[in-house]
């Protein structure tokens, strides 16, 4: 795995227009940049690696910034905020070059409209990384425009001019950015200037607070499910409860006579209500009696069968040396993971208006793009003419990376003529969620005479991740054979290991599961890094060491081990039981970002009790280290939710439970009181940041149980057998 | 059926078909008050918790017809940019917000706790905090409640002073 910086991208065929509007200025930024597929240009091994950069394949303007007239500048983010800080990164990056103060940039989501619509989406971490050279690269080059401007007015040479908080200067005169732009017709569109160096900046690299803190301090109203329009009707969309069924007829004749009900609309593919309020609209949807068809009579059982190593094609995605023999002193482990659910606080919703030849739509989704080419598809419009008006996320975490709900309101709004709004139940949340995949493992190793390994192959089987997502063009899967999420972590990292092997099996399930906060990572780290515990207590071997000792010296492989090492230092690793507490180590690398963490933990009243967990992370240079911090915090204890509480179950061939509560999660009693982050810069470029911490998490809780009970607890959620406590 | 209620200081007299209907709604689509959040409506998740007569509420599962008579508070109401309540300073020095979505019901809780705790050990923050957090910022959480005990009872001293 080399480390491959993704800071080389430029700027192409920009070009830079004016446009008037009411409030501003009108400086309008816009650019293109060369598409860079990474997906096709790096195929396989590397994929573990990856960090995705942003792509834009269009030839369509963009908007990017405005200036106003009280010389702030807006900047239309093509990145979304879930909660991962990427609006603070962007106005950090943009501030900085463009030589303004944070507080004179306002982030905003870009609406399709504005053309700066990201052709990939808001996942994979890589918001900051993939904007770091083009959004610093187009504020550059704004600033530029704007001195050039105010050369030219104030009549003083470029050379002679400083620029201060949106102040351009010089002998005496000055103007600001907004008197600059003020009547401009024709702009001089410079080459992509110098960048500022590191040093220069004031904001990049500082824990800046969260642009967006008051909002959410004071309880604006900012996210999808506070979107309204003028006029506004409410829907509702009858889903089935059994998995797999086909909807066959829908007896209307009662729900259409209900207070309030202003259509049923009965679609091929779903029947939906619009009524004048949401408590009439979800009345006559109780009402309205459905025929289901050939749904299956499923179970978790029945689940887990599927999900077997064996099962369905595979796919050998990483090979060394040789394969290893059944001889001598071969350690074989399975490992499980269950079905989880997103879970994320803020349900599905949109608002739609479907008006004659053209459609706005408002909603939290994580692919602006994939939302509005859906759209236009179903309702026969050009993509043009359809306006999505992104917001705030409730939170991600992958699951606002499918939308057929915005679809769905569009189609009812068409069919009444106004505004629709509507949302998912909490039931239906977790029943038609695109859960996390169960997997399951099967890892061998052997070790050689000095304690080290000879050989590692991991076996695993997952459901979709990637396939079969409007994300992934279809042509991909066949040409790579692995699923890109699916195998996300499935690497064998210990590349000092002379003989390995990584094979992904391919399963088709009977429901539909999909990208979940870092994808197949959570779950392959939780075998691999449990197994290369259970072989270094096997080598009676330090667990830190017996890492350290196996892994090469390329470029990843020593920020692997330099996290490695942080991380034992700054917990103080011991395997000694002090207290009742044992220490659990684990690291793993995702997307070109390297982790590690201990878990501190004990048992009490038969209880897995994390105490104290300390995070290692590289994701080079630290835009935010605040945020950096944040998101380590938060995949620490989203990560042990899964780990310790998370799963749901199919009974009678439905996904269960519905609720949070039966549907465990951790707590404010449960999250670690201690969380220490310790961040390494190992390269000179942003990295991923949002997902890698997922990945040592599940193995550095499970490894500590083991040292505490003499138990290998090998499926998630980790549960004490009853004859550990 | 007409309810009057003070809501955020101001009286508010609403009509309602149901009274049964859930306050969480006649707060944001009548009252048009977004803070408050609809997460689960079956009172497991927190979002939407509000204070009525200042006692922590889940408003989904909460009839309208019971908060007649009374005074609710929402988010908007507990502080506001230029005079925040302690919990909200301490959520802002604390730079708790992730996605931000759970956080007005977490806050919400928050001071309802310290009106009849006003300095929780962390038992008494595992024992009363019980909202869901996806993001995970219950690390920041505890760190911010703690700070917010501070910084109330630090309010209280100075008006105690000026007396």
């Amino acid at each position: 795995m080399g480390d491959k910086s993704s800071g080389a991208k430029k700027v192409s065929r920009r070009k830079f227009l004016v446009r008037g509007g009411l409030g501003t200025i009108g400086v309008l930024a816009i650019g293109t940049y060369i598409f860079r597929n990474a997906i096709r240009r790096e195929i396989l091994g590397t994929v573990n690696s990856l960090e995705m950069p942003y792509t834009d394949n269009t030839d369509q303007p963009m908007v990017w910034f405005e200036v106003t007239s009280e010389n702030n500048i807006v900047l239309h983010s093509p990145k979304m905020e879930m909660g991962q800080g990427a609006f603070t990164g962007i106005a950090q990056m943009a501030a900085d070059e463009l030589s303004v103060s944070m507080q004179q940039i306002q982030v905003v989501h870009a609406a399709s409209s504005t053309g700066n619509v990201d052709s990939f989406a808001t996942g994979g971490s890589t918001s900051i990384s993939g904007l770091w050279q083009p959004l610093r690269e187009l504020s550059a080059m704004l600033r530029m425009m704007l001195l050039k401007e105010a050369s030219q007015k104030l009549n003083i040479d470029v050379t002679q001019l400083q620029i201060d908080d949106g102040v351009i200067s010089g002998t005496g005169k000055s103007l600001t950015y907004a008197q600059v732009a003020e009547g401009v017709k024709n702009w001089e569109v410079p080459d992509t200037p110098k960048l500022k160096s590191l040093k220069e900046y004031k904001y990049v690299g500082k824990p800046i607070a969260r642009v967006d803190l008051d909002a959410k301090v004071f309880g604006d109203p900012i996210f999808g499910m506070d979107a309204q329009m003028p006029d506004m009707l409410y829907g509702a969309v009858i889903r089935p409860t059994k998995i797999g069924s086909i909807f066959v007829s829908a007896d209307i004749a009662t729900a259409e006579n209900m207070p309030g009900v202003v259509k049923i609309v009965v679609e091929e593919d779903f029947v939906g209500v619009v009524a004048k309020s949401m408590i009439e609209a979800e009345n006559a949807k109780n009402a309205i009696n459905v025929t289901w068809d050939s749904y299956k009579d499923l179970n978790t059982e029945a689940i887990t069968k599927i999900i077997t190593v064996g099962n369905g094609k595979s796919t050998i995605i990483q090979k060394n040396g040789d394969s290893l023999n059944e001889e001598g002193d071969l350690v074989r482990l399975e490992f499980r993971t269950p079905i989880g659910a997103h879970a994320q606080i803020e349900p599905n919703g949109v608002v739609a208006s479907v008006d004659g030849d053209s459609a706005i739509v408002k909603i939290s989704t994580q692919v602006v793009g994939i939302t509005r080419k859906e759209v236009a598809k179903r309702l026969g419009l050009d993509t043009d003419k359809v306006n999505i008006i992104p917001t705030y996320l409730g939170g991600g975490f992958g699951r606002r990376l499918h939308t057929p709900h915005a679809v769905q309101a569009a189609v009812m709004s068409k069919a009444v003529g106004k505004p629709v709004k509507y949302f998912f139940s909490r039931k239906e949340e977790f029943q038609h969620d695109m859960f996390r995949p169960p997997t399951h493992h099967v890892i061998k190793g052997k070790l050689n005479a000095d304690g080290l390994l000879h050989g590692l192959e991991h076996e695993f089987v997952s459901g979709d991740v990637g396939n079969n997502s409007a994300l992934i063009p279809n042509f991909l899967p066949p040409i790579i054979g692995a699923d890109v999420g699916a195998i996300r972590g499935g690497f064998i990292q210990y590349s000092g290991i002379p003989n390995f092997k990584a094979v992904y099996w391919h399963v088709d399930l009977p429901f539909a599961t999909s990208w979940w906060r870092s994808l197949g990572l959570l779950a392959n780290t939780f075998a691999m890094e449990s197994f290369m515990d259970e072989m270094a207590l096997k080598a009676n071997k330090n667990a830190v060491e017996f890492r350290l000792q196996q892994i090469a010296d390329d470029a990843i492989g020593v920020r692997l081990k330099n996290v490695i090492k942080a991380a034992a230092e700054k917990a103080n690793y011991s395997e000694e039981i002090i207290n009742g507490r044992a220490m659990g180590f684990a690291a793993s690398i995702d997307a070109n970002t390297p982790c590690a963490q201990v878990a501190e933990v004990s048992i009490i009243d038969n209880e897995i009790i994390v105490h104290k967990v300390t995070v290692s992370l590289d994701p080079g240079l630290a835009v935010n280290p605040d945020q950096i911090r944040a998101q380590c915090e938060g995949c620490v204890i989203m990560g042990m939710s899964a780990v310790l509480y998370e799963q749901m179950f199919v009974e009678d061939g439905e996904l269960t439970p519905t609720i949070y509560g039966p549907y465990q999660m951790a707590l404010m009693k449960n999250a670690p009181k201690e969380i220490d982050v310790v961040l390494l810069q190992g390269k000179d470029t942003p990295g991923a940041v949002g997902e890698p911490p997922l990945g040592p998490i599940a193995a550095a809780i499970a490894n500590a149980v083991r040292r505490l009970t003499g138990e290998r607890l090998t499926e998630l959620p980790l549960k004490l057998s009853k004859l550990t406590v | 059926m007409e309810i009057s209620l003070t809501i955020n200081g101001m009286l508010k007299t609403v009509d309602v078909e149901d009274e049964n209907t859930p306050l969480l709604w006649i707060v944001r689509d009548l009252l048009d008050l977004k803070g408050t959040k609809f997460g689960c409506g079956k009172a497991a998740c927190g979002a939407c918790t509000l204070h009525v007569n200042d006692e922590a509420v889940r408003s989904c599962s909460y009839p309208v017809k019971f908060v007649d008579g009374k005074k609710v508070t929402t988010i908007e109401g507990l502080g506001d940019r230029e005079n925040p309540h302690p919990v909200q300073q301490a959520w802002i020095e604390e730079i708790v917000p992730q996605c931000g979505y759970c956080q007005p019901g977490f806050m919400m809780a928050t001071a309802a706790l310290l009106n009849k705790v006003p300095n929780p050990t962390d038992e008494d923050i595992d024992n009363n905090i019980i909202n869901v957090c996806r993001c995970g910022t219950y690390y920041r959480m505890r760190k911010a409640i703690h700070r917010a005990a501070k910084l109330q009872a630090e309010i209280n001293t100075n008006e105690t002073k000026e007396i």
